[in-house]
């Protein structure tokens, strides 16, 4: 059982890698060394901030994009080229196959983030090594803070969950509409909090609980986002990450059930 | 023992159309049973019904009505898959694997590993004849190639029965006989074979018994000597040196006379009278006998008797 589900996972990931998706890793690297050369030149006393701000969002936007985009097609594209055919009729099951499918994309961006990572820290510890001890003194965090593994793991989580979203809909969905939901609900999800506060202003009853029932619905990614926390050596404790994660967590296994629910009732004309 | 494959009223209907959707009937109460150890030929032209019945047993879709059982057990049911083997018509696998992994990975789904699942995937490409060739993607492969590709992953777990869907469609001469042969030889082993085909011939070269659908129903089934019941239509004379004033003769016996060459004639007659009282008095005209041959119906005969000429001219025969 689990076993399976592994196999059909490092088949994802084997095709990522032969797909040529880890290439993002190159331009991330590019850009990320190419910025620090720069700041370094223009600003004193930012640039470890900066550089720590630039990472985090590459990190985040890279990842995003491979999320959504071999997110979409993970089902899709096997429904489309009719290899499903031909993986359905081995001892495997339409659940098994969704999940092994989703953890094999998983796989795929924790090497990625983990790659990512570590290239932001040597950036990190270089410009620690070129820089003075009196200027490090005005940094507000360390440049090799730990902290900011906090808050990629949170990254890492929320692209979890946007892998599940784009997996949900690349069950039913062509890739062009699962693109532009998934991107949809990644928006959406950051303002996901403004809808709790909605009954509060809301006079309606009904509009307030529908704005309470979206709440709970739409995925809420704002609080996995810590990275200005981070940069600007605020704490964030172990328990806040804990308790994020075990939420989003139980919001992707919902979502996967959801998936396997939509996939095991569809025909493949 | 179990029967092999058996369908009970198996319905489908698709709904088409996408403002207002109405059903479509793929496949209409289809009721039959395949035994161990046949091979089954399930005939009929384009868009019969055949797809949706190897998707039916599959369940790579669902009935609408009616039920299927494979060896005993519920279609899906995965003890039954451990124990089938399905290649799709115009099949696609993954090309960014090569043979040998991608026969490796559907191995790996079947629990194999290690020494045992690389001598399979190594005795199954040599058997299909993909050589050096194993260790290019297939994005490399031609059609042909990808043909044979399937049919290994299609044997890669020693199925007891394996369905085909239109196996020989996209390969050259060789490639056909290559898979006739692969058929006769899964049948030898005693396996169940349950190819689906619009091309007549290979019915009558390898099944035992063969099922004919058009539009979706069951038009006939039963074993090829029992549906065409090798009634002879009549029997066909070759004869040379064949005196041009027997002639007007023969013709008012023969039931066609065409002239082949000079003096050599070719004559098709009813099967009464029999060849025994027909052929002394050709051959007292002087005439030289070179064949003999009873006139069967074919398969083909049979099949624009039954679905009507239509559907054999759809089938581009």
């Amino acid at each position: 059982m689990l076993a399976t589900i592994l196999r059909i996972g490092v088949n994802v990931f084997r095709e990522s890698v032969r797909d040529k998706v880890l290439y993002n890793l190159v331009f991330f690297a590019l850009l990320l060394i190419g910025a620090s050369l720069l700041i370094s030149q223009l600003s004193a006393g930012q640039e470890v901030k900066i550089i720590k701000d630039l990472g985090l969002a590459s990190i985040s936007m890279f990842g995003l994009f491979i999320a959504v985009f071999i997110g979409i097609g993970l089902v899709s594209k096997e429904v489309e080229r009719r290899s499903i055919y031909a993986l359905l009729s081995k001892p495997i099951t339409r659940a098994q196959l969704i999940v092994g499918k989703y953890l094999g994309l998983v796989l795929t961006l924790a090497v990625n983030v983990g790659i990512m990572t570590v290239a932001l820290y040597l950036v990190l510890a270089w410009m620690n090594w070129q820089t003075s001890p009196a200027v490090r003194e005005t940094w507000e965090a360390p440049a090799l803070d730990p902290a900011l593994l906090k808050a990629i793991a949170l990254l890492f989580v929320q692209l979890m969950v946007v892998t599940a979203i784009a997996v949900v809909f690349s069950t039913f969905s062509s890739a062009i509409l699962s693109a532009a939901l998934t991107f949809g609900l990644y928006v959406v999800g950051h303002f996901n909090a403004d809808l709790r506060n909605f009954e509060n202003v809301l006079d309606s009853r009904v509009a307030a609980w529908t704005a309470r029932a979206l709440y709970y619905v739409l995925p809420n990614l704002a609080p996995l986002d810590v990275k200005t926390m981070v940069v600007h050596g605020q704490y964030v404790s172990p328990a806040y990450v804990a308790v994020t994660t075990a939420h989003a967590l139980t919001y992707i296994a919902a979502l996967l059930v959801l998936a396997t629910w939509i996939f095991s009732r569809r025909d493949f004309k | 023992m179990p029967a092999a494959i058996v369908t009970e009223h198996l319905t489908k209907d698709y709904r088409v159309g996408f403002w207002r959707p109405r059903p479509y009937r793929a496949l209409d109460d289809l009721s039959l049973t395949v035994e161990p150890g046949e091979v089954f030929g399930f005939l009929g032209p384009n868009g019969a019904g055949k797809t949706t019945t190897l998707k039916l047993l599959m369940q790579l879709v669902f009935p609408t009505a009616g039920r299927a059982e494979i060896l005993g057990r519920p279609v899906g049911d995965p003890a039954v898959k451990r124990r089938i083997g399905y290649l799709a018509e115009h099949p696609y696998f993954y090309d960014y694997l090569t043979a040998e992994e991608l026969l490796g990975y559907f191995g790996g789904l079947f629990g194999y590993s290690g020494a045992d699942r690389t001598r399979r995937v190594a005795r199954l490409l040599d058997e299909v004849e993909i050589g050096a060739e194993r260790r290019l993607q297939l994005r490399k492969f031609s059609k042909g190639m990808i043909q044979r590709v399937g049919l290994a992953q299609a044997l890669i777990n020693d199925p007891e029965v394996i369905f085909l869907d239109e196996p020989m469609s996209g390969l050259d001469p060789l490639g056909r006989r290559d898979v006739r042969a692969l058929i006769l030889r899964l049948r030898e082993e005693g396996r169940t074979v349950f190819f689906s085909s619009h091309i007549l011939a290979d019915a009558e070269a390898l099944c035992s018994r063969a099922a004919i659908l058009a539009k979706g129903r069951l038009v006939a089934s039963g074993s090829l000597s029992e549906m065409l019941a090798f009634q002879v239509r009549g029997w066909e004379a070759v004869v040379e040196q064949l005196p041009s004033e027997s002639l007007p003769r023969l013709e008012a016996t023969a039931r066609r006379v065409q002239r082949i060459a000079e003096g050599r004639y070719s004559l098709e007659f009813p099967p009464e009278p029999p060849p025994e009282q027909v052929l002394p008095s050709l051959l007292s005209a002087g005439g030289r006998l070179v064949s003999v041959m009873p006139l069967r119906q074919t398969l083909e005969d049979f099949f624009v008797e039954r679905v009507g000429s239509a559907d054999w001219d759809r089938m581009g025969q």
